[in-house]
């Protein structure tokens, strides 16, 4: 890869508990990673926004209480405003009842308490790629 | 029956006639020690402490007996701080509970109630945190992690059948204490005098909120400084049994610091707290009289123990030196514990009763006045009732079956308890110095030298964890790969919900909105006069004013709070 990979971490909802997201973030950091890290308690439009203006190619969102349940408005709204290449995961505490529903749209990765820095920098370097990838089938055409 | 090996050279232990010989036998146990062990295993505790295999009279001797420990209900106040502590009265068991409407809450109160509960506890939807009302909340959250609770009808609904004037009441209520200002409407709607009315504002410590949990989109700093010192002169005046002020070492322990950090940052926060009291022409005593504390109890036992006893003594040190309270009851140390959420796993759920009861235990040893145990599935979900009843249980049987409270601060005199307690002080004072370098925690906390600090410690603790260094049972050892069925999330009903919704903005439209107006207008001038702003939110909760209007006139008046990027 030419350049760093560049992952924005960020919290969208009501919760404002961010020790994972800040150690997710300097985990990403630490591997070489150009990390975009917000406070929590974004709105869906601000995380649009940072995400065009920084061209990231992975968000992370950390939820720890129910804000996953807005994770699929996030969703169509990057597919709406043409950043559908964005690959996003999500960690924190996720019930699993709640995975297909993250799953079906359009979340790559969901990552639970004890999941492995390692187990996390492999997946968005792999992400990374991917959206990389098909920005670039989507400018070729 | 197995023979037990005889003693190093045959020689039988004699009672130690003097420390010389006491220093030549422990030299002794250490060579055999480092013989059978190997030398350089060191350990260390979260606070960075390290940690021997043996103690004895020579790490701690008891001959400073009556100046750094005195008996219970005396100061240093370090075994505890009342004369009679559990023998008299145990702790009060208060479970945090908060969840979907205003109905759903007061079925889940009243259970816990009939179960031995001895007070309540209310945690707000995360839309009331984030300072707005739930007509402009996405639904899909709203009622998911805490009640939706915007109002004194709300407050009246959620309190149904709960006398008010008979237990004590702690509310998840961050500055400018809105669910406050409606359990005060609800009782003189009922005729109970506030005098009656008993409890803490549990989440008073804005400094916590903004180091921890990113309070600043509710207030900016100096607006919630501002609220803080009027709440608690407002209380002093109208409520007098209430306690304004509960310091919170809570959140900052489970944002990553260290006990050492979060007890010290704690302290250093009440100093802040009662000097900018006094500086409002309040009296020491009456301050300090009503300040709690609120704690996290780690898994880390001994060390939450000395952790405790520790910031029990230096507590009592500043409040009557630095401080100048005059009367002892002031330099008491009263505190609620929580068992810590950050050690509980998604892995093998149940497990966390274990960890809670171990949690539990060290609260209990700690000598604390109220207690909250964690439900195992914390680590899932929403608290669901099932684990409720077991969180209640385990401190029903750890303080009814076990024994546990037959003995005041039953770890005190343990070489090692007081060894590490006089450690735990040492690290705890290396903290309040730092902070006073910084110019007192108001300024650490705006410069982001707390923040980093906490930060660097969470990383730290992440990384024992991935290096197995610090174990964690399902986590990085005894992964046998089988998962417990994962309880069911709370989700609150959808319909139910949106009825709630739309009866609020019913009761919006239908509100004598001249009064509401007059309301936000006396509020808006007591945030930018000298009026006592906190009677203003009372009084505006009163007439119908809601949640999101009280914070969003304070935000227009005291300001909105910089997000500060720590990375």
């Amino acid at each position: 890869m030419s350049r760093p990979e560049r992952v924005l971490v960020t919290k969208i909802g009501f919760d404002g508990h961010d020790r994972g997201s800040r150690i997710v973030a300097a985990i990403l950091r630490d591997a070489g990673m150009e990390v975009i890290y917000t406070p929590p308690w974004q709105e869906i439009p601000a995380v649009l926004q940072l995400a065009m203006q920084e061209d990231v190619d992975v968000i992370g969102v950390s939820s720890l209480a129910t804000d996953h349940l807005i994770v699929p408005d996030l969703m169509s709204a990057l597919a709406e405003a043409g950043l559908g290449h964005i690959q996003v995961i999500v960690g924190g505490i996720i019930p699993e009842g709640d995975h297909p529903m993250l799953h079906d749209s359009g979340v790559r990765g969901i990552f639970g308490p004890g999941a492995a820095s390692t187990e996390i920098v492999e997946s968005v370097r792999a992400l990374a790629n991917k959206a990389r990838a098909a920005r670039d089938a989507m400018e070729m055409l | 029956m197995n023979e037990r090996p005889a003693p190093p050279n045959g020689k039988a232990i004699a009672p130690q006639s003097s420390k010389a010989d006491l220093a030549q036998s422990h030299a002794d146990w250490e060579q055999r020690f480092d013989a059978q062990i190997g030398e350089g295993r060191t350990v260390t505790n979260r606070s960075r402490i390290p940690v021997k295999p043996l103690y004895s009279p020579l790490d701690w001797s008891g001959e400073n007996y009556a100046e750094s420990l005195g008996m219970p209900g005396e100061p240093p106040y370090t075994r505890g701080i009342y004369d009679t502590m559990h023998r008299g009265r145990t702790w009060t068991q208060r479970q945090l509970i908060g969840l979907g409407t205003p109905q759903d809450y007061n079925r889940r109160v009243r259970m816990l109630l009939e179960q031995g509960a001895s007070a309540i506890s209310l945690i707000p939807c995360n839309s009331g945190f984030r300072g707005i009302d739930c007509d402009e909340s996405p639904l899909a959250l709203l009622g998911t992690c805490g009640t939706v609770i915007n109002t004194t009808e709300h407050m009246e609904a959620a309190l149904d059948g709960v006398p008010v004037d008979k237990i004590s009441t702690a509310m998840n209520d961050p500055s400018p204490f809105t669910l406050f200002a409606f359990v005060l409407g609800v009782a003189k709607r009922r005729g109970i005098s506030w005098d009656k009315v008993t409890g803490t504002a549990n989440q008073s410590d804005y400094i916590s909120h903004f180091v921890a949990n990113h309070m600043f989109y509710r207030l900016s700093l100096p607006g919630a400084r501002r609220v803080f010192v009027d709440h608690v002169a407002f209380c002093r005046e109208q409520v007098p049994n209430w306690n304004p002020v509960s310091v919170v070492g809570q959140h900052m322990q489970q944002a990553g610091a260290t006990p050492a950090e979060a007890m010290g940052f704690t302290l250093a926060t009440a100093i802040q707290y009662a000097e900018d009291c006094v500086a409002a022409g309040q009296d020491i005593d009456h301050v300090l009289r009503r300040f709690t504390f609120f704690f996290d109890i780690s898994i880390s036992f001994f060390e939450e123990v000395a952790k405790f006893r520790a910031g029990r003594r230096v507590w009592a040190r500043i409040a009557r030196e630095r401080l100048g309270a005059k009367d002892p009851a002031s330099w008491r140390f009263k505190f609620h514990g929580q068992t810590s959420g950050v050690d509980l796993t998604r892995q093998q759920p149940l497990n966390n009763i274990a960890r809670v009861t171990a949690q539990a235990m060290a609260g209990i040893f700690s000598g604390l006045q109220s207690m909250h145990t964690d439900s195992y599935d914390e680590a899932i979900a929403v608290p669901n009732e099932g684990p409720a009843r077991i969180a209640i249980a385990t401190q029903n049987i750890l303080r009814e079956e076990a024994h546990l409270c037959d003995v005041i601060d039953p770890l005190g005199g343990s070489w090692y308890v007081e060894s590490l307690t006089d450690e735990m002080e040492a690290k705890i004072q290396d903290v309040l110095d730092t902070v006073e370098r910084a110019g007192g925690m108001y300024k650490a906390v705006e410069s982001g030298l707390v923040q980093r600090m906490i930060g660097t410690s969470a990383l730290e603790h992440q990384r024992k964890i991935e290096s197995g260094a610090e174990k964690v049972v399902g986590v990085n050892c005894y992964t046998d790969g089988s998962t417990a069925p994962e309880p069911e999330s709370y989700r609150p009903d959808r319909a139910a919900m949106e009825a709630h919704v739309r009866a609020f903005r019913a009761f919006k439209d239908g509100r004598d909105q001249r009064a509401v107006l007059q309301a936000l207008d006396a509020l808006a001038r007591a945030a930018v006069g000298s009026d006592n702003v906190y009677a203003r939110v009372v009084a505006a909760a009163e007439v119908g004013v809601t949640h999101g209007e009280i914070i969003a006139c304070l935000r227009r008046e005291l300001g909105f709070g910089q997000p500060l990027m720590v990375a």
